[in-house]
């Protein structure tokens, strides 16, 4: 990124944090924290420890940073080096992206930009202008990717409350500022757990590894009783529903799995969990040292805030997360996808001079898809 | 603490007041290699030790608890010699196969103990030993046990069958139901490991005169069973194999791969110097950062910590696994290639 264009990021989100000190706040019990940021163009500083707001605020008013994280763990050392930090527990953080659902409006606002001649062109494996196959992919999300991603937000409390007993108060649910959604939980029975059952904990959500057994497919000895039922809890209810649909048709396809043979329903299952598993990010919640985004600060691949959606069917990112100033600036766009912010539809630009007002300027210069004019 | 009789302590004779039970009962330890009368004591603690070795686990003549004090007392001091003749063996082992027959054979207890539905003492004093060992707290709900996620998660996660992944079990209300079985298999390990810490921690005696034979006998087995490795084959896993193609076609591999990759290959002893270029045909590739990380990774910067290479079971989950049958029976690529002798 150019001189110029850190420049013009660096007033805006400096702006943004002067004026916006009301949704920049510390988590809860704070000086177990490990606090980190990055700056444009720079490597990341971690290992900070921060006891309350005003610390938080001068520290981003002094370092202007690109992004500020906080950890998710508590440590009775947090500005130590890792292994030093005497780590207590961590709240549980799922990480839904609209770019792990694959979904099929993907190809359509994803951009390819070449890291030999810059040039930009949409999605594509290798440099139409240079034929380099160094690309960098980037998405502009369209609202089906947000809605898709809110499913599985809902999902993901549902099973939450429903098979792990979290009190839906201990769930808070943030946008990512970029392609998706952070979800929270706190004060669970989870706090202390390690990575790798942390890891076995998203295989649980995402219906990944299960053996037909589970849900009464034997390879010998078939038995119609073994099969779940619709009024059944967790995942054999959520089965039951998914693969017979009814009632009604319970006997009949139960039949059609047995004729069908062990294997084969190893394929449905395989399909139903696809279907109706959540799909997270199973390396984010199995990380417990990882400082993640801090709520209330900008997201640098976009220039938007993650922010906590109290509504989450109605909550919009493209009007709610834009915080950046109305004001104009000139830009050269690149961008050959047209995006909405704000109610605004901007694009497609194809190597123009264009006068946009800043948030989408930011927007788009944080996707390499722009520069100061 | 648990008030345990004789016959409780005869079937966990690992809790605490074994130990306390043979300091009231008085016996030197010197007298068991003399008093022809503890000869059957002697020869029951190597029984149980030879059983253990051969990974079998040792049968109590002891049927549901109707057994004489004195037939008691003898199941109760053949553990507790067992620990003194595997001590003055000094073969560690023993240690480990003995603790854990003992653990299986404890567990086989525990397991009746919880089936018992008409006898509610004996439930409860499962339930305790379970609670006073291992901190779970199981509650007992129709035919099922029911114990928090979170447990179940923490005792379950070494184990590598699939069927005890958290997915294939009945979870409701932040609880993991199990059957009685279910439930003590949940523990096995860490009843073998709470056996071990008491056997390696219990100190060792003088030479019993008397019992050299024996113990000579243990150590020659002990020996015979100490495995040794070998590497047969310098190929690298499939796992590996592909992580490595997809680096040379230049496509993208994931940061997990690269995290396998690399970790591999410096446990295998290569240097981060010869590991770097490997990522020169990655999309994203950076001389500097590449450097940055496989330093961290090795310990050389940041914490120290040399990381490892994960998992099988992890790198299944990741969708880096590519397992053929050379596979099988391995839990880490680091053990592709190698052989028991």
């Amino acid at each position: 990124m150019q001189e110029a264009d850190i420049l013009f990021l660096e007033d805006s989100f400096k702006k943004y944090y002067f004026n916006h000190f009301d949704l920049i706040k510390v988590p809860e019990r704070t000086s177990e924290r490990e606090f980190g940021y990055q700056k444009f163009n720079s490597g990341m500083t971690r290992h900070i420890s921060i006891k309350d707001d005003k610390e938080l605020h001068l520290m981003l008013m002094q370092n202007i940073p690109s992004d500020v994280y906080c950890s998710n763990a508590y440590y009775a050392f947090p500005n130590l080096p890792m292994n030093e930090k005497d780590w207590k527990e961590a709240d549980l953080i799922f990480d839904i992206d609209a770019k792990d659902l694959n979904l099929s409006c993907r190809d359509s606002h994803t951009v390819s930009i070449c890291n030999e001649c810059n040039d930009v062109s949409k999605n594509s494996s290798k440099c139409l202008k240079c034929n380099s196959s160094k690309i960098e992919k980037k998405s502009l999300p369209c609202k089906y990717c947000i809605d898709a991603s809110k499913i599985e937000v809902e999902k993901l409390s549902q099973i939450l409350t429903d098979d792990l007993a979290i009190i839906k108060e201990n769930i808070q649910v943030f946008f990512s500022g970029n392609e998706g959604f952070h979800v929270y939980v706190y004060n669970s029975q989870f706090q202390e757990i390690g990575s790798r059952e942390r890891s076995e904990l998203t295989d649980y959500l995402s219906l990944r590894g299960a053996i037909p057994e589970t849900f009464g497919m034997k390879k010998l000895k078939h038995d119609r009783a073994a099969f779940p039922d619709f009024d059944d809890k967790g995942w054999l209810g959520r089965f039951s529903k998914q693969v017979f649909g009814s009632k009604s048709k319970r006997s009949k396809i139960i039949t059609e799995l047995l004729a069908n043979g062990y294997s084969s329903f190893q394929k449905t299952l395989d399909n139903v969990s696809g279907n109706i598993g959540v799909k997270i990010d199973p390396n984010v919640t199995m990380d417990i040292h990882r400082i993640f985004r801090l709520p209330g600060s900008i997201n640098s691949k976009s220039g938007l805030t993650k922010i906590q959606c109290d509504d989450l069917l109605k909550f919009d990112p493209y009007t709610e997360a834009s915080f950046l100033s109305d004001d104009t600036v000139e830009v050269i766009a690149n961008c050959p996808i047209q995006f909405v912010l704000k109610n605004k539809k901007f694009g497609p630009y194809i190597d123009e001079k264009v006068t946009i007002p800043i948030f989408a300027a930011v927007y788009m210069i944080c996707k390499k898809l722009a520069r100061i004019a | 603490m648990l008030e345990l009789g004789t016959d409780e302590l005869a079937k966990y004779p690992f809790l605490e007041g074994a130990g306390k039970f043979l300091k009231e009962k008085g016996f030197p330890l010197s007298q068991f290699g003399t008093d022809p009368d503890l000869k059957s004591v002697v020869d029951k603690a190597y029984h149980r030790l030879k059983v253990s070795t051969e990974g079998g686990i040792y049968k109590s003549e002891i049927i549901d608890g109707e057994a004489s004090d004195s037939a008691r007392e003898k199941e109760i001091f053949s553990f507790l010699l067992a620990i003194v003749l595997i001590k003055l063996s000094g073969m560690h082992t023993l240690v480990k196969r003995f603790a854990l027959a003992e653990a299986r054979r404890a567990e086989n207890h525990l397991e009746k103990d919880l089936g018992k539905a008409s006898d509610k003492s004996k439930i409860d004093l499962a339930i305790r030993i379970i609670y006073d060992l291992f901190n779970i707290e199981v509650i007992k709900e129709d035919e099922f046990f029911k114990i928090p996620v979170s447990d179940y998660l923490k005792h379950s996660i070494d184990f590598h069958e699939r069927e005890w992944k958290l997915v294939n079990r009945h979870v409701e209300n932040g609880k993991v139901l199990l059957t009685p079985d279910k439930t003590v298999r949940l523990i096995r390990k860490e009843l073998g490991t709470y056996i071990t810490s008491k056997i390696t921690n219990a100190p060792t005696p003088p030479m019993i005169p008397g019992l050299e034979n024996i113990v000579n006998e243990l150590t020659s087995i002990g020996k015979a069973l100490t495995p040794s490795y070998t590497v047969i084959t310098g190929e690298h896993p499939p796992c590996i194999k592909h992580a490595i193609e997809i680096l040379e076609k230049g496509e993208n591999l994931p940061h997990s791969g690269r995290f396998m990759l690399a970790t591999f290959l410096l446990s295998k002893g290569q240097t981060v110097q010869q590991i770097a270029p490997l990522f020169k045909n990655a999309p994203d590739y950076n001389l500097r950062v590449t450097l940055y990380q496989l330093n961290h990774l090795a310990g050389i910067s940041g914490s120290g910590t040399q990381y490892s290479c994960p998992s099988c079971e992890k790198l299944k989950t990741q969708s880096l696994c590519f397992a053929i049958p050379e596979c099988d029976n391995i839990i880490n690529p680091l053990q592709f290639g190698r052989k028991k002798k």
